[in-house]
């Protein structure tokens, strides 16, 4: 599909260039393999406030100059902590990017967690899960997701359990940050507007002498799929009734992901995995059609991730303010029950591939966004995963959906949660 | 290490060079661009009929309206109409602010004459069947209670409400239950059929396309469209900041966090002081980490997760405001952290290094902001709104790199007055706070 470079550095470094000359942009990633899949009881969160801590300085950028710098450039940043991963970036004007590059190597062994940086990012922590918890999905979300999981840390939030932001120690969070971060923990995937060659010299400058760390401990141990339906009930403030119906899926590297994925975009629409670049509507999808157009509900979603273990198909339903959340459960099963009953028309799989085509093409605008796809595919498959995501979509027979819907969307592999407003007067 | 290919990036920016403009015999004005790039485009436009055109007891009519027109044309159905989008992929939407009624799309390119048919019947011939617009209101008024459970919603609206008292900016676009209740579907047709016409409509496609061709292709979907009723484009009513400093709390029972609004009405697109306020309000609560706002609220104090400014900027006085979510127990605080900052920010020059930080950020990240066919269209759709020069974005590094540290020092003193700014705030109910 298009070309790039892919080495990996004496220090274990997976390093990964694309060439991109439509605008004068470079965008660089930094993709380290940890994430709440990592946390154990106690220090849950942990990845996402170590994350938050790597924008608090080194001896070389102190805390206030990176941000300075980087801006002054033109540039912007961000970072993002998810189940598997923790990313850092930088997209800047290319005769600027050097800066990106030597911050990176620099914070990936260099952070000072100083006592009062930790101190004061710890209420801006629980400031962001206290903003969280004012959503009734998230509320939802949390409850589901514990339930959902026994034993594996997919069962907390990546924001992390309330007790353990408040109790966790520097030291708690520094041993994390040596644990994980170190060279051959990471990928490092940059795309833009430079010559391949002179990157990576300057990639291997940077990167190269920093020594590789032992390799870090998993606790993370797939889950066996539930045998029983559970349910589990939210009550909080508000006037709406939420539904989320999480099927435990296979894992993105998983041959099934594909069947799932038309699976997906047949009852709710195609899920859009770019980060940057928007999706489309799903008006027309089965779910839709049966939910909202019948005034049972005011909106359904679905949402199928890409992850290293098998995580959570989620079906959200917003119930119809004249509604209740049973009456919408019945017409759900008869859904998914007719995609497990009779394979789709061939012309359906046609029209899932063409969305995800048309997805494709609008991710494909943003430079950060091909950058961005260049290390996240490789956080749970490889590269060639994305390169050939659309030919595998395309390979998907009607048999794939109808046995896939069999195999995942059975009741006895889900978690039915509902939002239910209390109507107490909270205070 | 990059590449010298400056030359080739020069048409990254648009200009008169690149832009193709054409105004079509019914009053439409087309704007188009080509990006080699792209195999998709992105399409983007306004008609004038937003809600300064609609009375107070139907607040959320324009609203309502430019929802219901994708519900079923005298053609298509709802179904049909999605159909036809969904079925290749892409995506059409009305929505509705003060002044206009918006639309945008996207498609891959050889798709244009879909999308533009769609547009042309949505906008000259939406039949607002019943039982669709029954199902359509039960969707807004959920998102009213979604909204009344908004704590960044409500103090945002609150704000609006003590800031542009009796002013149109004031009003809630998308109404509340009440008045959403009371539109009927002879309400809506009439409301369409007096408003939505193409006399000042703009309508831009930047992507796969030529511009030659888009614009023809726009011509043959919508030239023949008139509306005799149209009426002239609304006057804005004056607006006055307030006269003294005014505080409102909004109580959500059960929240966690709350959030705050400060601020005042701001200076419009086309004053002297709208450079020099975006130039200070990038060093206010923008640059970096939002700028000298996050600093204090967010890392010294540790009292926010978010913690910005933004500027409104537009046809009117739209908002110049801080915004930021925090423990309920810390609103005073944070209140005060920030009132402190605007005082500073309003008393003393900026630093000349903080002048020139963000001028480098403001002219650097331009690339960036235009990048995406999204990011050019909405350059367009600006050089028509405010009568630009088509090379004005070319222009642009130079006006900004002319904004003085006094001028910025002016513009904040005459729009962020102490004595004239609102607090709004929205959380749970102050018994938790202990």
């Amino acid at each position: 599909m298009s070309d790039y470079t892919k080495t990996t550095l004496p220090n274990g470094l997976q390093v990964l260039l694309k060439e991109i000359h439509t605008a004068p942009i470079i965008s660089h990633w930094l993709w380290m393999r940890v994430g709440s899949r990592d946390e154990t009881p106690g220090i849950t969160g942990a990845s996402h406030w170590v994350e938050h801590m790597q924008f608090k300085g080194t001896p070389s950028f102190p805390a206030g100059q990176l941000d300075r710098d980087i801006s002054r450039d033109g540039g912007t940043w961000n970072a993002m902590t998810y189940i598997d991963w923790t990313t850092y970036y930088e997209t800047m004007p290319a005769d600027k990017i050097d800066l990106g590059l030597r911050l990176e190597a620099d914070r990936l062994q260099n952070s000072l967690f100083e006592a009062d940086e930790v101190a004061s990012e710890r209420t801006v922590i629980i400031s962001e899960r206290q903003g969280n918890e004012n959503n009734p999905i998230f509320l939802l979300d949390e409850d589901v997701q514990k339930v959902a999981f026994k034993s594996h840390p997919y069962g907390h939030e990546v924001i992390g359990e309330m007790a353990d932001l408040e109790t966790m120690s520097r030291d708690d969070l520094y041993n994390h940050y040596q644990r994980y971060y170190a060279p051959n923990n990471g990928v490092l995937a940059v795309a833009g507007d430079f010559d391949t060659q002179a990157m990576l010299a300057r990639i291997e400058e940077l990167y190269g002498p920093i020594p590789a760390g032992a390799e870090p401990e998993r606790v993370a141990r797939p889950e066996a799929p539930p045998d029983a339906e559970q349910r589990v009930t939210t009550s909080g403030p508000g006037e709406t009734v939420f539904i989320r119906a999480a099927y435990r899926s296979p894992a993105a590297s998983d041959p099934d992901f594909f069947a799932l994925t038309v699976a997906d975009s047949l009852l709710a629409g195609p899920s859009n995995l770019n980060l940057f670049g928007g999706g489309i509507s799903n008006k027309t999808s089965r779910l839709y059609q049966a939910l909202v157009d019948t005034e049972l509900a005011v909106g359904v979603g679905g949402g199928l991730q890409a992850t290293i273990d098998p995580f959570l198909y989620a079906i959200t339903i917003t119930v119809h303010p004249q509604r209740k959340a049973d009456d919408l459960i019945g017409p759900l099963d008869d859904e998914i029950k007719r995609l497990q009953d009779s394979a789709p028309e061939p012309q359906e799989l046609a029209r899932a591939v063409k969305q995800a085509q048309a997805l494709f093409a609008y991710g494909s605008e943003s430079i950060t966004n091909q950058a961005f796809w260049l290390g996240f595919a490789q956080m749970f498959a490889s590269y060639d995963w994305f390169e050939s995501y659309l030919e595998r979509l395309e390979a998907v027979t009607p048999e794939d959906v109808q046995r896939a819907a069999q195999q995942y969307l059975r009741p006895e592999r889900r978690v039915l949660g509902v939002y239910q407003p209390d109507g107490a007067q909270h205070g | 290490m990059a590449k010298a290919l400056k030359a080739q990036h020069l048409t990254s920016i648009p200009g008169a060079d690149d832009i193709l403009r054409a105004e079509l015999a019914n009053g439409i004005t087309v704007l188009a661009r080509h990006n080699p790039h792209s195999l998709s485009f992105t399409l983007r436009g306004y008609l004038q009929a937003g809600g300064i055109y609609e009375p107070d007891e139907k607040l959320g009519l324009a609203d309502f309206v430019s929802s219901a027109l994708m519900r079923g044309t005298e053609q298509r159905s709802f179904n049909e109409i999605y159909d036809r989008l969904e079925s290749i992929g892409a995506s059409l939407g009305f929505n509705s602010g003060t002044h206009t009624v918006g639309f945008g799309g996207r498609a891959l390119s050889e798709d244009l004459p879909v999308v533009l048919d769609l547009l042309s019947e949505t906008l000259r011939t939406p039949s607002f069947p019943d039982n669709e617009v029954e199902k359509l209101r039960a969707q807004l008024m959920t998102g009213l209670a979604l909204r009344g459970q908004d704590t960044r919603d409500m103090a945002s609206l609150v704000f609006d409400e003590l800031v542009y008292a009796g002013h149109p900016y004031g009003r809630a676009e998308e109404g509340h239950p009440e008045t959403v209740g009371a539109i009927t579907r002879a309400d809506l047709q009439a409301f369409h059929a007096a408003h939505f016409g193409p006399r000042d409509m703009v309508l831009v496609i930047v992507g796969g396309l030529e511009p030659a061709q888009a614009i023809e292709a726009v011509r043959g979907a919508l030239e023949h469209w008139t509306n005799d009723q149209q009426p002239p484009t609304a006057e804005l009513p004056a607006w006055q900041p307030l006269a003294e400093p005014a505080y409102k709390r909004h109580e959500i029972p059960g929240k966690s966090q709350s959030d705050l609004v400060i601020g005042s009405g701001g200076p419009r697109r086309l004053d002297p002081e709208y450079l020099p306020a975006m130039v200070g309000n990038n060093i206010l609560g923008r640059f970096g980490l939002m700028g000298r706002i996050g600093d204090v609220v967010r890392e010294e104090a540790g009292l926010a997760y978010y913690a910005y400014s933004g500027l409104g900027g537009g046809i009117g006085p739209g908002a110049w405001t801080v915004e930021a979510g925090v423990n309920p127990g810390n609103e005073e605080q944070a209140t005060e952290l920030i009132l402190s900052e605007l005082q500073r920010f309003t008393d003393e020059l900026v630093e000349e290094s903080e002048l020139s930080d963000s001028l480098s950020n403001i002219i650097g990240g331009m690339p960036l902001s235009l990048e995406s066919n999204g990011g050019v269209a909405s350059a367009l759709l600006n050089i028509q709104r405010y009568g630009l020069d088509l090379d004005y974005y070319r222009h642009f590094p130079g006006l900004v790199a002319a904004v003085t540290r006094e001028q910025i020092r002016e513009a904040a003193a005459k729009y962020l007055d102490q004595q004239r700014l609102a607090v709004a705030a929205a959380g749970p109910t102050r018994e938790v706070l202990a």
